[in-house]
């Protein structure tokens, strides 16, 4: 296992930055996941950690030591590449020797390493074959293998399931959440799919433009984003924002959507809270899920909308709403969807809302 | 029809006029090797040997040391289409891997190279092998090969190398090997058949060449293939059928080397190790 600590990592092309001084600390163990759009600089920050890109300022260490100009070959490091890269020359077998041939470990040792991770990932049957006779799952498995065999203190993965077709994704994804719990070693894994990275992360980095935006659990994450990009990036389908007005009034906190039209009036808990940003232009966030048909709980606040889009999805429905202020997504039971074009009333967790700051997209956190 | 006529005749057309045009002097060569002085010089001529002899094989090596031309440009062919080719791997592989300031310009340098007609380079080159003392050498036929022979190899695995996904090279990197390394094992091997169509056009280009190898190598014991055949011929004979034959036997080892390899020189052979 090993503990990875990156201080002040830049990364310049040029007069082009696109990694901006970046501090974090992985630990022993963990599995991270490295997720943002694409050009975020995810791929990049881990091709640096693997020796593959050089840095061009600050520092990063495995275990304590700075591996800066280590080579990759020197770094105890095992990568899963997005597009497996495997030697198309080799066989299965030899793809998952050769990283063992080339420390001259003795040949029962390989041969007894190399069926020990293909009988963990299930392709003993495949060893004489070459990559070309695999399908894109088998790929997978083997260059997983490939890195298991090596016994590396980290494991990177690069977008490894982005290749794959749903299903085939959701397998592998559970396969290497197994495979993470079964070996314990540290991991860092790249994606641009938040569900990949809610399903497998113990802590997630989101990244925007080379800058960390927030580090954290998913629960962290999801519940409480640090920014309107967290909140917009996580979630399927992502949280609704609506412009609006923080209000103060003698008795409460009241947040104005769009022209004020619309009024949602804050929980007695939280409208002390945020009494502070009173009068303040704010982005309103709620997520799908805290949007409900009737009444659920007792700060609830209904608002009048019109159905525009109606999709079931069996185990659920997501309707698209225009309201005054914009248009909102909400999940609701399928028993429960109204039909496309009708009035309805939609009731608005007040418990659940987040509100950002309209110019900066920070959260404003309540105290 | 038109469109048929137009897509599949039209191929088969153009593919027989290639392959007529490449392979019928060799056929006339063979054909001529088997053949008679008398039955060569007769009117009307003969397409197919009347009374087909080996005599004029038996002439050929008789009349001159065939085989030491033939081990003379086989050593200098081998030798310098192998250094051309490790030479230019590593040109190539800083060309089509290494952010490079000037890349661009020297591509086309090395294309502006290629282009300057060998006479130009004789004299200097003639000096330069005297001032060296390897005129009538190996080293005078093996280096100037090496050296024409680079940007041809170079620009040919250029193309190759650029096509070889860069992480099965970072894959073989951060499983143990050097640079240098997971170009000598991943990158090599898969760009086998530019690598083999390069070591061919060199050994073709070294075998074949006339030019240099009369200047610099005049001594029958370091006469290579070209210039020895070159021999048979009198001041007052044209010995055909005996030039033919030894046409002939230069021709065999460049059409085994060329069966040798025609296995490697199938591309296709990086599919599967990547998606798709």
């Amino acid at each position: 296992m090993a503990e990875v600590a990156l201080r002040s990592v830049t990364k310049r092309y040029g007069a082009v930055e696109v990694i901006h001084g970046i501090d974090l600390d992985i630990r022993h163990g963990e599995f991270a996941v490295f997720v943002g759009p694409s050009g975020c600089g995810k791929s990049t920050l881990l091709r640096m950690i693997a020796g593959l890109e050089e840095i061009t300022a600050g520092e990063i260490r495995i275990d304590g030591r700075i591996v800066n100009h280590l080579p990759p070959r020197d770094r105890e490091i095992a990568m899963v590449f997005q597009d497996y890269a495997l030697y198309p020359h080799k066989s299965v077998f030899d793809n998952l020797a050769f990283s063992l041939k080339l420390r001259k470990l003795p040949k029962e040792d390989i041969e007894e390493r190399v069926r020990a991770a293909a009988g963990i990932l299930k392709i003993e049957h495949l060893l004489d074959r070459k990559p070309r006779a695999l399908s894109g799952g088998q790929r997978q498995r083997v260059a997983m293998g490939r890195a298991i065999v090596r016994q590396p203190k980290l494991f990177l993965f690069d977008e490894p399931l982005s290749n794959l077709d749903a299903l085939l994704r959701s397998e592998m994804r559970a396969e290497i959440k197994k495979l993470h719990q079964r070996i314990g070693k540290t991991t860092i894994y790249v994606t641009h799919d938040q569900v990949e990275a809610m399903t497998l992360a113990e802590r997630i980095v989101v990244l925007s433009g080379g800058n960390i935006m927030q580090v954290g659990t998913p629960d962290d994450i999801y519940n409480r984003p640090a920014s309107k990009f967290v909140a917009g990036f996580t979630g399927s389908p992502p949280m609704n924002f609506l412009p609006a007005r923080i209000a103060a009034s003698p008795v409460a906190l009241e947040i104005l959507l769009g022209d004020g039209s619309a009024r949602l009036a804050a929980s007695l808990a939280r409208a002390g809270a945020y009494a502070v940003f009173a009068n303040r232009n704010v982005e309103f966030g709620i997520r799908p899920e805290d949007l409900a048909m009737r009444r659920v709980g007792a700060n609830d606040v209904s608002l009048p909308a019109q159905v525009v889009v109606v999709e079931p999805l069996g185990a659920e429905t997501l309707a698209t709403l225009q309201c005054g202020a914009g248009e909102m997504i909400c999940r609701l039971p399928p028993n429960e969807a109204p039909a496309a074009g009708e009035n309805i009333s939609i009731w608005v967790n007040m418990d659940k809302f987040h509100l950002f700051d309209s110019a900066s997209g920070s959260v404003l956190r309540a105290n | 029809m038109t469109g048929l006529l137009s897509s599949v005749r039209m191929r088969w057309l153009a593919a027989i006029i290639v392959v007529a045009n490449g392979a019928f002097p060799a056929l006339w060569i063979v054909l001529t090797s088997f053949k008679s002085e008398a039955e060569l010089t007769q009117k009307p001529i003969t397409y197919w040997p009347q009374n087909a002899t080996l005599a004029n094989y038996i002439a050929a090596f008789r009349d001159q040391p065939l085989p030491v031309y033939l081990l003379n440009s086989a050593v200098i062919a081998t030798i310098s289409t192998i250094v051309s080719l490790f030479v230019s791997a590593l040109a190539a592989y800083a060309l089509a891997r290494l952010r490079m300031k000037y890349r661009d310009f020297i591509l086309t340098g090395i294309i502006a190279v290629s282009m300057f007609p060998l006479v130009t380079l004789m004299v200097p080159l003639f000096e330069i092998m005297r001032g060296l003392n390897l005129l009538n050498s190996y080293w005078a036929l093996v280096l100037p090969y090496t050296v024409l022979n680079l940007p041809i190899c170079t620009l040919m695995l250029v193309s190759f190398f650029q096509d070889i996904p860069r992480d099965i090279e970072n894959a073989a990197m951060l499983d143990g090997c050097t640079r240098l390394g997971s170009l000598w094992r991943m990158v090599v091997p898969l760009a086998a058949p530019g690598v083999f169509t390069a070591g061919i056009i060199a050994f073709v280009n070294a075998w074949d060449e006339f030019l240099l190898s009369m200047s610099l190598n005049a001594a029958t014991q370091y006469r290579t293939l070209p210039v020895g055949i070159q021999m048979y011929q009198g001041e007052w004979a044209f010995p055909w059928h005996i030039i033919s034959a030894a046409l002939v036997i230069a021709m065999v080892p460049i059409i085994i080397v060329v069966l040798l390899f025609q296995d490697r020189v199938v591309s296709g052979i990086t599919s599967g190790g990547l998606k798709g």
